[in-house]
């Protein structure tokens, strides 16, 4: 118990100050690295303090103090308690070519998922197509796919022979297609919250206007333009769709925790850093796949031959197949053996 | 049914219990309503310095101008709040702060997660879907916070009351009586403690008789946890009475001053 309080405070301030001193410096540099003999005396202090806070508790003029205690023992058993790992400095080759591609394996079944409802999605709007082809006006939203594709063809390869539409607009085309479909797909995760409903509707209406645009097309005889306009960008943007779907049903099994004898916190605890990783490189295969989009897909033959179109498509598809499927492997199976 | 708290208590392993004092949906409202004013000011600022390329590329600076509101609006919460410690400049106005839900450090997949899911919060106007998560919510978290595993707390502004002013270092007749007075000292919660100071720190803004009932029933409260000998209450007022148990909760020297 506390005889003079007054005496109290003036003899242990000196310990407060000293705490408080670490924890800025701690605050400034997260990347900073104390030595031992720093780490002993940084824990000493931390229970001092946390000794004077539990004799403050005991007496009760002080709530000030205690308050003052109280932020500083809770600013410092953070650091003291933390078992997760200290951010380290980031490598972005590093996290793009092993932690990102190791992520998107380690939860392929989410990914599987997402694939299996959005080609569900496809199915279901080719079918809707097929049966009626009236049915585009309710299912497009775009009027530009509401056109006849024959007389789409035929417009877009006349007007881009004889000048180019996009002539002083590619960049602003460009950012408007990344930073619009990265909302989207951030979107597609964030509805995971809602126990994966949001995310698996987003992801089956998405599946659904791609099967009626492409089935419209390919009634129409015009599939070798609607591969040569889609899989440039395609090939990179979909899968990314499909990464924010994988991402969001990751997020709503963290919630459900199917099996999973572990308490809610933990579970989302656990995928936090996951989620992250899949965000950031969907959101970069988006930026890419909105530079392509701009600059390559809007450009149809005389211009760019549709052969070569799909020939750069597949190869993109390829490309990310293999990265997806190897990258980062060799290390992940030397942490397996370790 | 889950109960609402307005504090979060932490118990280290130590035995140790701290307080983080949470904060509500009002100042977290307020705290959002300045860093929206902030991403218009660095949004015009960024535009300005953008129509200076317009010179080189229309086409440039139209795009420079998209993708900078893009990385603003999504980036500013996270960088701020990851190189703030979990303030953007709206919390620290308000005196909020980002921490994890057990009290651990705060980490930048935490800080990202939340900031992402603002595309559900902000549903369908003004963060309708937050707020309303935040009010319902036991720990008053919008559903950012939940995915995330934060918390969002006030940082109480740490000042030492001027007691300068109120004890006067007169003669105290509660200290003619060392027991009693270690009594109530133990008897007496912080908050009863708090109550009080917080009473005579405030006195001059009460109505006369205002003032005369609440501290009667402040020095009734008070003989009621330790029963003081007659003759020690006897001829002073309830006023007075409060003010020499305060003096004798803080300055609790140990000597009683004579007369």
């Amino acid at each position: 118990m506390i005889i003079d309080l007054e005496r109290f405070i003036d003899e242990e301030k000196k310990y407060w100050t000293e705490l408080e001193t670490i924890l800025d410096k701690l605050d400034r540099d997260p990347f900073k690295k104390m030595n031992l003999s720093e780490i002993k005396r940084f824990h000493y202090l931390y229970q001092r303090t946390s000794s004077d806070l539990a004799r403050v508790m005991g007496f009760s003029a002080e709530t000030e103090i205690r308050r003052y205690l109280e932020s500083l023992v809770g600013h410092a058993y953070a650091e003291v308690h933390e078992l997760r790992e200290k951010p380290h400095r980031f490598s972005p080759l590093h996290w793009f070519f092993q932690a990102f591609p190791q992520t998107f394996r380690q939860h392929l079944r989410a990914f599987v998922l997402a694939l299996v409802i959005t080609a569900f999605g496809f199915a279901i709007g080719g079918i809707a197509i097929t049966i009626d082809r009236e049915a585009k006006r309710v299912i497009l939203p775009f009027s530009h796919l509401q056109i006849d594709p024959s007389k789409r063809v035929a417009y877009e390869e006349k007007a881009g022979a004889t000048k180019d539409r996009l002539k002083g607009k590619k960049a602003t085309f460009s950012a408007f297609l990344m930073t619009h479909n990265t909302r989207v797909s951030l979107f597609t995760f964030a509805m995971g919250f809602t126990w994966g409903i949001g995310t698996v509707l987003l992801l089956f209406y998405n599946g659904i206007i791609l099967g009626a645009t492409a089935l419209d097309f390919v009634h129409a005889g015009q599939s070798t333009f609607l591969l040569g306009w889609l899989l440039p960008h395609g090939a990179i943007e979909i899968p990314a769709i499909l990464v924010a779907g994988q991402a969001g049903l990751i997020l709503a099994g963290a919630l459900i925790g199917w099996g999973r004898r572990i308490s809610l916190k933990k579970r989302l605890r656990t995928v936090a850093s996951e989620l992250v990783t899949l965000l950031c490189g969907l959101a970069v295969m988006l930026i890419f796949a909105g530079i392509v989009e701009a600059f390559f897909s809007q450009y149809h033959e005389p211009v760019i031959p549709y052969d070569a179109k799909i020939i750069f498509g597949v190869s993109e598809l390829i490309a990310l197949i293999l990265f997806f499927g190897l990258s980062g492997k060799s290390k992940e199976k030397l942490v397996a053996k370790d | 049914m889950l109960q609402r708290t307005n504090t979060l208590h932490i118990k280290t392993p130590e035995g140790i219990t701290f307080a983080l004092p949470l904060a509500g949906p009002v100042a977290r409202f307020l705290a959002w309503i300045v860093d929206f004013a902030c991403i218009f000011v660095i949004m015009t600022a960024i535009n300005m310095a953008i129509q200076v390329t317009q010179v080189v590329s229309f086409d440039f600076a139209r795009a420079a101008s998209i993708i900078s509101y893009f990385i603003v609006s999504i980036g500013y919460g996270i960088l701020c709040e990851w190189y703030y410690k979990g303030q953007t400049f709206g919390k620290r106005l308000m005196s909020v702060r980002v921490m994890d839900i057990q009290g651990l450090r705060l980490q930048f997949s935490q800080i990202v997660i939340r900031n992402l899911l603002r595309f559900i919060d902000s549903l369908p106007v003004c963060y309708l879907v937050g707020g309303l998560s935040c009010l319902l919510s036991p720990k008053s978290q919008r559903l950012g916070d939940l995915a995330a595993n934060t918390i969002v707390t006030r940082e109480p502004k740490i000042s030492r009351p001027d007691l300068e002013q109120l004890l006067t270092h007169k003669y105290n007749s509660l200290r003619d009586h060392p027991h009693l007075v270690a009594r109530l000292r133990h008897h007496t919660s912080p908050h009863e403690a708090n109550m009080a100071l917080q009473a005579l720190l405030r006195r001059d803004e009460l109505d006369p008789s205002a003032r005369v009932e609440l501290f009667e029933q402040i020095a009734t409260h008070f003989k009621k946890i330790i029963p003081f000998p007659q003759e020690v209450v006897d001829g002073i007022t309830d006023e007075q009475f409060v003010r020499n148990v305060i003096d004798a909760l803080v300055q609790a020297s140990g000597t009683p001053r004579k007369r």
